[in-house]
């Protein structure tokens, strides 16, 4: 099983309903988030591109965070998702030096936190908070190892791209370009 | 064509806009790591070779330094953790994939090793010391007849230790400025250099302090020549590694480098150094005191400006 999520840049809109979804599902502190909007402007007038685009954890497969935690913490579970276990982070920052997306913040109570691809709720069988509110449908999330998921499928009909892919982390969060 | 990015609804402390999660102590952490690898390499360095005669205070004196400058490193460690009542989960498990987990190990053995160096010379060089228990005296005397084996082991940790002072960053693959192999080395050579200027500082035979000053002057050639590659390699690196040179050629970092590293830091003392080699009469205080400071503000800069180094996408 590998979890991963596609989002469509043509769809969205950048309303932040995702950010705001995760900030109350996750209980994120005031003046934190764990996923975030990105505007991208090519181009300059009358020839201008823009790309909206909801950012979080990568859930990367060669994690360089999981790798230089010293105590084991940033640890990957079932399904590639890459979590931090509270009681054993010291809060070294480390992690957070290594993401080159910058996902991870340190959480006013020590520790480091990041997106959990809602683990708790994929678990029991339910989407991300993020995926289930979006007005415009523009996420899909699933296993990559079943051809039939709701992302296969996304990822087989569209072209895609990830973020900074030079930096050899392997994401798995597409963007359908 | 232009690229703009905007981060939306995105002010997270100490993150944005730039990344600013390691504070002062973790400059201070590394200057002094690297001041103590120094300094006990030399030690063990000059009694491998039997020259501890010659050198009393490289051998005897200048560990002196070491024990605090650990612990004191070691506190810094502590006061940037976050989370620091659980730091003890730093000594439950080896990681060696982690240069944090695995520095923090070395720091674990070298550190007493260092108050055990300096406690086998306390009643040569300070004749009234007197050990309060006898098994003290055994140990004691245990200790001075494996010098030898005691001065092997701290040299290999030694060179460890100062090239984990750069690994811990140059091991970071999202922070271009710092993601260069030349950097483990080029901290090492550094720290060595500043150890090498703290005993200079402190001793008082003409001929010892001769020696050290010779030996800092070929490090200070070693360290600007990897000075220069580092920044020639980052220039012919990719766009990421280009903006992180530029950092240090016209961008917001260029004057303190050149000035306070360069010129201050290293070139000054050098030339200080070459010119009592032929004769001229300088206070031994000057150049040590700008080795020093220079290293340590040299920590300084490549902490702060590396973190602000990012991949672009
Ligand atoms: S995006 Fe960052 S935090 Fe998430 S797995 Fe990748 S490197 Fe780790
Ligand atoms: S901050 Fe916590 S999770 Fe991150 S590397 Fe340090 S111990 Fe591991």
């Amino acid at each position: 099983m590998r979890y991963a999520m596609a989002i469509d840049t043509r769809k969205c809109v950048g309303c932040s309903d995702c950010v705001i979804a995760c900030q109350t599902e996750n209980n994120v502190p005031l003046g934190y988030c764990r996923d975030w909007i990105t505007e991208t402007v090519d181009g300059s007038y009358p020839n201008v591109e823009i790309e909206l685009r909801s950012e979080r954890c990568n859930h990367c497969d060669n994690s360089p965070c999981v790798r230089c935690c010293p105590t084991g913490a940033s640890h990957i579970v079932e399904g590639g998702v890459v979590l931090v276990e509270h009681g054993l982070c010291i809060g070294c920052g480390a992690c957070i030096q290594s993401c080159p997306y910058d996902a991870r913040y340190s959480h006013p109570e020590g520790w480091v936190d990041k997106c959990t691809f809602c683990n708790h709720r994929v678990t029991k069988g339910e989407k991300p908070a993020c995926v289930s509110v979006c007005p415009t449908k523009c996420m899909y999330f699933g296993d990559l190892d079943d051809p039939d998921s709701e992302i296969s499928n996304a990822l087989k009909n569209r072209k895609h791209k990830v973020l900074a892919p030079e930096a050899g982390t392997k994401p798995h969060i597409f963007y359908l370009i | 064509m232009k690229e703009e990015l905007f981060i939306s609804g995105r002010d997270i402390p100490n993150t944005d806009p730039f990344l600013h999660i390691w504070h002062w102590q973790i400059p201070i952490y590394l200057y002094l790591g690297g001041l103590a690898a120094g300094i006990l390499f030399f030690a063990s360095l000059f009694t491998i070779l039997g020259r501890e005669k010659e050198m009393p205070t490289t051998v005897k004196w200048g560990p002196f330094l070491v024990p605090g400058a650990l612990v004191l490193g070691l506190f810094m460690l502590f006061l940037d953790l976050k989370h620091q009542m659980y730091f003890w989960r730093l000594y439950m498990t080896v990681r060696f994939e982690s240069p944090m987990s695995w520095g923090a190990w070395v720091l674990m053995f070298i550190t007493p090793l260092s108050f055990v160096w300096v406690a086998s010379y306390l009643r040569e060089l300070i004749p009234s010391w007197n050990w309060k228990y006898k098994w003290l005296w055994t140990v004691e005397g245990w200790v001075i007849k494996n010098r030898m084996v005691m001065a092997w082991v701290i040299i290999f940790l030694a060179v460890i230790l100062g090239i984990y002072t750069g690994i811990l960053l140059s091991a970071f693959n999202a922070r271009p400025l710092w993601n260069n192999s030349i950097l483990g080395p080029l901290f090492l050579v550094s720290g060595m250099s500043t150890g090498v200027a703290a005993v200079m500082w402190m001793s008082k035979s003409h001929e010892e302090r001769k020696i050290l000053s010779r030996i800092d002057l070929l490090l200070i050639l070693i360290e600007l020549f990897f000075i220069t590659h580092m920044i020639m390699g980052a220039l012919a690196g990719s766009q990421v590694m280009i903006q992180a040179a530029s950092l240090f050629l016209g961008g917001e970092f260029t004057v303190s480098f050149w000035v306070f590293v360069i010129v201050l830091g290293l070139l000054f003392p050098a030339t200080l150094e070459i010119l009592e080699l032929f004769g001229y009469k300088i206070p031994v205080a000057i150049p040590a005191f700008l080795i020093l400071l220079g290293g340590l503000v040299f920590r300084f800069i490549m902490v702060e400006a590396g973190q602000i180094t990012r991949y672009l996408y």
